[in-house]
């Protein structure tokens, strides 16, 4: 294996420490403060903001809180969170030590999908390293009344996991099935007790932040999505690996980046993401537009997209926990669909019938598994229509 | 199972109790480890990690069940796992596979009747600009080639003797 860094990282000019040291200086509710005023929002996708996220959590009264770290890597297409966990790891458990300290716990929980279980050992030699600096442990940097440790807890290959009520499921030895939402992990998390659960990214930024400031986190990227933002790219280009890009760079921006100018389409957001044709490539990733935990994965020319549909649509069949029956059901039946197209037997009422389907999955599955599913299915039907109808092979 | 392997069983799983505690949030942990160890986690041991818990069977089963890493049906000393999602299949996943089947003789699914090697697909591995990716038990193979299975397969076959099996097995448990 070798290392999939592309490119100059932020994370490789943070001095060591600095995060944490700055973060101890202040007070919890000015730290807070200034992870919300940097607008930093959740990488792992779903782009919540991270500094409410802390505030809530902050803000709720009780004894035990938890900082849960979701290493639960599991979409199609990103691997950036690999790269941090391999290569900038104390990083990570400064930014889990900040949000320790932030909201008040005592305690971190890393959840590293079973998938990474060769990166267990440098990461718990890590922990120990930090221990024997009072990095980890009673009196963290000789602050009293700050006690902060970090276990590692491995998944068991399940991707709904990577859903936060369902990763505390699992943490606390149960099936993989979400949550209804609410109550909030913020309120309501692992043990019941006020929990965040934050992506691996997440936390690193938060590291960042608190050692360079706000200020600087705020003037890159756009307005609603503020930062700079990992990419893990994959398929179709010349140059695949895992790049650091401001939020807001356009698709067209990206591909040039990465030796990829002549797809025809682009997956954002990996398998539960959208696919955007290559007319479509001057719209920009960020919130406010094409919103993306950093999975790209490149088509070209040759690609056969229904084949890459069927794909995503048998990963989804697999995946589903089969707790809610838009998506248990949903998936299999959009999976049937894409293998009438295949035979060349679908025809256009049928097919507009499934794109129904998808919608309500969408509206009425219970977790973001669900929700999102059919969104490969929808964007690849509407874009690549032409290259779906009527198939004699 | 003999009876001896019981009692060896029972021991191993007192141990992890003592070791994660009788919570319901030492399961999966626990069921971790006996999956590791035994390749499995047969009703036998599901029945005895449920009485230290003191959960019913039925509870240890579901989560058994649930996770594609724990099985309850033997699986061979190797398990191996191709990544079959979009980024590996672009990449040529589908000749690997075959050559796997070929090398093997088994199927996906299916275990070799000297229980040495399971063959099983998995979801993206988080290789995807490095692929086709696949596991074997927890080591990672990137770009692997249809003509390197040959090779990946001896190592395996090399690493397993008995001296091999009992220096693993005291590392990991």
């Amino acid at each position: 294996m070798i290392s999939s860094r592309k490119g100059n990282l932020t994370f490789s000019t943070v001095a060591p420490e600095a995060g944490l040291k700055a973060a101890l200086a202040r007070s919890r509710s000015e730290l807070i403060g200034e992870i919300s005023a940097s607008g930093l929002r959740g990488r792992g996708g779903a782009g919540f903001p991270t500094g409410v996220k802390w505030n809530l959590a902050g803000s709720a009264r009780s004894g035990d809180k938890y900082v849960v770290c979701n290493a639960d890597e599991g979409e199609p297409g990103t691997f950036k969170d690999r790269l941090i966990l391999a290569e900038f790891a104390d990083l990570l458990f400064e930014g889990m030590t900040i949000g320790g300290y932030a909201i008040g716990a005592r305690k971190g929980l890393l959840y590293l999908r079973g998938e990474y279980t060769y990166l267990r050992p440098g990461l718990e030699a890590t922990l120990e390293k930090r221990r024997k600096a009072k990095l980890l442990g009673k009196k963290v940097l000789g602050m009293e009344g700050f006690d902060f440790d970090i276990e590692i807890r491995m998944g068991s290959g399940a991707y709904v996991c990577g859903e936060e009520t369902a990763l505390i499921e699992s943490l606390e030895g149960h099936r993989g099935e979400p949550r209804n939402r609410p109550p909030f992990p913020v309120d309501t998390g692992f043990e019941g007790r006020p929990t965040i659960v934050n992506n691996v990214e997440t936390l690193a930024w938060a590291a960042c932040i608190a050692a360079k400031g706000a200020a600087w986190f705020k003037k890159i990227g756009t307005e609603k999505s503020a930062g700079p933002k990992l990419f893990s790219v994959s398929g179709d280009c010349s140059r695949p690996g895992v790049y650091e890009f401001p939020l807001g760079i356009t698709v067209a921006q990206l591909l040039k980046e990465v030796g990829g100018e002549k797809a025809k389409a682009v997956q954002v957001g990996g398998a539960s993401g959208r696919c955007v044709p290559a007319p479509q490539f001057a719209r920009t990733l960020a919130f406010e537009d094409i919103p993306t935990g950093g999975s790209i994965i490149v088509f070209g020319a040759q690609r056969d997209m229904l084949r890459v549909l069927k794909n995503f649509m048998e990963f989804f069949v697999d995946e589903s926990c089969g707790q809610c029956t838009p998506c248990r059901e949903g998936n299999v039946k959009l999976l049937e669909g894409v293998e009438l197209l295949e035979k060349g037997r679908c025809s256009m009422a049928y097919l507009q019938d499934l794109c129904r389907l998808g919608e309500t999955m969408q509206l009425a599955s219970k977790c973001g598994l669900g929700q999102s599913s059919p969104t490969p299915f929808l964007s690849i039907v509407q874009c690549f229509q032409d290259e779906l109808m009527g198939r004699t092979n | 199972m003999l009876v001896s392997e019981h009692v060896r069983l029972a021991k191993d799983i007192e141990e992890l109790v003592s070791r994660y505690g009788r919570g319901r949030e030492a399961l999966i942990p626990i069921l971790q480890e006996v999956q590791r160890k035994y390749a499995h986690i047969s009703s036998h041991a599901m029945q005895v990690i449920a009485d230290q818990l003191d959960i019913h069977p039925v509870e240890v089963h579901s989560v058994v069940s649930f996770y594609a890493f724990l099985n309850a049906r033997a699986q061979g000393r190797f398990v191996i796992r191709l990544c079959r999602t979009i980024s590996c299949d672009m990449a040529g996943k589908d000749r690997v596979a075959r050559q796997l089947e070929n090398d093997l003789g088994i199927k996906f699914g299916e275990t070799t009747p000297d229980s040495k090697f399971t063959l099983e697909w998995a979801n993206c591995l988080g290789m995807c600009d490095q692929g086709p990716a696949l596991l074997v038990n927890d080591q990672v193979y990137t770009a692997v080639t249809p003509e390197q299975v040959h090779e990946i397969l001896e190592q395996c076959r090399r690493t397993f003797s008995p001296h091999a099996l009992a220096a693993q097995e005291q590392h990991h448990v």
